[in-house]
């Protein structure tokens, strides 16, 4: 296992270092002064105001100067300053991580518990009104477009909050703003924010899981090894998640680490819905306003986010299964 | 030999297209999701001519509420909410084809071409799949979106080919992964060895064995399209105004989704119903394709 783990940690050295040259060459598409361009150049002497300009934001080097000027910054740990409100983008991201990392960590754990129990009920109970079900509720949801699920959610608390008199879901915001409570009250108040954009990420994560966990499932349930346990007597309880759950694990582990992009656009655009003041947020005002060094960190960060969790995942994988770490 | 000695009943071909195709009539689910996605395209074009509101045109009534005159209602200054939204269906429907015709074309190519010459070839193309499959897409499409707001009408073409260039990976992973066992048949070591072309094996030998995988990916492909293209409209980087996309019209109506509910349900419900027809489409075709597979076994 050991082997294992460090050799897929050395292989995420050069992915890592081709994230940063994608997240660098991707923001290279973007125009930083494109609204002023517009502008200076219908003025006498613009084109030179250009020049300057350009030459401030060191555009005029050639891209492959820029790109090893700014990883050599980033090896420093300076991520530059943010050409929209001068703040250093470190204490940007300080800021907006831990938040949107909260939300993930949240929708991620809970969807994939209650995805593999759904999946694993719906293939034991194969056509119960259970598995029925659940199955239509994942269709469902397997179509609904996370902005609609998120506004529907947010809509249907605030009718909920009317109905019932006084607030039972926050809807606006990662925590109430100048909340002054102790470790406990903060955290209360913080659950208390990411119910419904928790739930709008889980209901979508879910169907996807669920579906997989249940084929996954089904298709170890017909195997030889499955008919042997129960022929010698184990428990069908025992059968169930000893022999047969550690298999039908294998697929849902890949799936979580391919569907993490996912996850993520997902978290974007239910910070938007919810006014979270996250990576999302940050990262989509720093592509309205042209603000390059922000853009970069948050896809920078967006992409180790994802290297990571795809190691975890590898390592999850050879922990299931020896075959993996062995061969 | 003598024909006549052949011992066979008459009975007429059957090939195998119409067997799949007189599996997925068979399927009603699948059937009617067609039906409905078929004939709401048709009738974005009639609704003009049914309704008399064009999607760009300003009636005089403001945030009227749905009725006879305003199907789905009208917005605050006076769009018809019906004529939009069958202009964002059209437009949602004319993106995810075009997208899934680039990215089927790819996959399908790609996947072939690892499957078939396997070594060095497949192991770098596999890396570039690996790459893309766990890329976080919207964050990326935002990025590259960013050319496209400002441009207006022009950013259709823009945005379906730029998602177009993404969404190939897993169909070309299914390809490659059917292509590897096919290499092996005894029809394709004939073919090579009668001196086919590695272009001639690819497209003529492998491609067509693998074209149920093709379409039933292709079919997802455009629901996936569907979302993400609306996704973007919807936090500003997709289809630009003056056009239409459903996910701009969900955004610009959230705001008002407690006093003028219209504006903000039915376009999503438009959308909603549209994924799950595409959705149901493909889970038909691929238990035509493949009756094993099938979900409910008789």
């Amino acid at each position: 296992m050991f082997a294992y783990a460090t050799r897929k940690l050395l292989i995420s050295i050069p992915v890592l270092l081709l994230a940063t040259l994608v997240a660098f060459l991707l923001v290279a598409t973007i125009d930083p002064i494109a609204g002023q361009r517009v502008l200076l150049l219908a003025k006498p002497g613009g084109e030179e105001q250009i020049a300057r300009l350009e030459a401030s934001l060191g555009l005029d080097k050639p891209l492959l100067e820029r790109y090893g000027n700014w990883l050599g910054d980033l090896l420093r740990g300076d991520f530059g300053t943010s050409t929209d409100n001068g703040r250093e983008v470190t204490e940007l991201l300080a800021q907006a991580v831990p938040v949107t990392l909260r939300l993930v960590v949240a929708a991620t754990v809970i969807s994939l518990f209650f995805g593999v129990a759904v999946g694993v009920i719906s293939a034991v109970r194969k056509y119960s009104v259970f598995d029925n079900v659940s199955t239509f509720f994942a269709f469902l949801f397997f179509a609904m477009p996370v902005f609609w699920l998120g506004a529907v959610l947010k809509d249907l608390g605030i009718r909920f909050n009317d109905w019932w008199g006084r607030r039972i879901f926050f809807t606006v915001g990662e925590q109430s703003p100048r909340l002054d409570a102790d470790f406990w009250g903060t955290w209360a108040d913080r659950i208390g924010h990411i119910i419904l954009p928790a739930l709008t990420l889980i209901l979508i994560q879910l169907a996807a899981t669920s579906r997989f966990q249940r084929s996954a499932m089904l298709d170890v349930l017909e195997s030889d090894y499955i008919r042997t346990a129960r022929a010698k007597g184990v428990p069908r309880r025992k059968v169930i998640t000893r022999h047969a759950l550690r298999n039908a694990l294998l697929p849902v582990v890949t799936l979580t680490g391919l569907t993490f992009g996912t996850l993520i656009g997902g978290t974007v655009v239910t910070e938007i819905v919810f006014n979270w003041k996250g990576m999302g947020r940050l990262f989509l005002d720093s592509l309205f306003h042209g603000d390059v060094a922000v853009t970069q960190a948050s896809l920078l960060i967006v992409g180790i986010s994802v290297i990571v969790v795809n190691l975890i995942t590898d390592l999850v994988y050879g922990f299931l299964d020896p075959r993996v770490r062995h061969g | 030999m003598d024909d006549s000695l052949v011992f066979a009943p008459e009975i007429a071909p059957r090939s195998q297209w119409r067997t799949v195709m007189a599996r997925f009539f068979s399927h009603r689910l699948a059937v009617g999701a067609l039906l409905i996605t078929v004939v709401a395209y048709v009738f974005t074009y009639l609704t003009e001519p049914l309704t008399g509101w064009h999607y760009a045109e300003l009636s005089g009534d403001l945030s009227a509420s749905p009725s006879w005159e305003h199907w789905f209602g009208t917005d605050t200054i006076g769009h018809d909410m019906f004529a939009q939204s069958m202009r964002g269906l059209r437009l949602s429907i004319h993106v995810s084809i075009v997208v899934a015709a680039i990215a089927t074309a790819l996959g399908t190519v790609i996947g072939a071409v690892q499957g078939w010459f396997r070594g060095r070839v497949d192991a770098a193309l596999s890396l570039l799949v690996d790459f893309l499959l766990i890329l976080p897409l919207l964050p990326v499409l935002m990025v590259l979106g960013t050319r496209a707001r400002g441009v207006g009408g022009s950013s259709l073409t823009f945005v379906a080919v730029v998602i177009g260039l993404f969404l190939w990976p897993p169909l070309a992973r299914v390809v490659r992964g059917e292509v590897f066992s096919l290499r092996e048949k005894e029809y394709i070591e004939a073919a090579a060895a009668l001196g086919a072309s590695n272009t001639r094996i690819i497209f003529r030998h492998l491609i067509p064995n693998v074209i149920s995988s093709v379409i039933v990916y292709a079919t997802l492909t455009v629901a996936a399209a569907i979302l993400i293209e609306t996704a973007l409209a919807f936090l500003g980087f997709g289809i630009q105004p003056p056009e239409v996309s459903l996910g701009a019209l969900v955004d610009e109506g959230r705001a008002a989704a407690r006093t003028r509910w219209w504006l903000f349900y039915l376009p999503g419900a438009v959308l909603i119903v549209l994924v799950l027809c595409v959705n149901f489409v493909g889970d038909g075709l691929r238990d035509a394709f493949d009756p094993r597979q099938k979900r409910r076994q008789k």
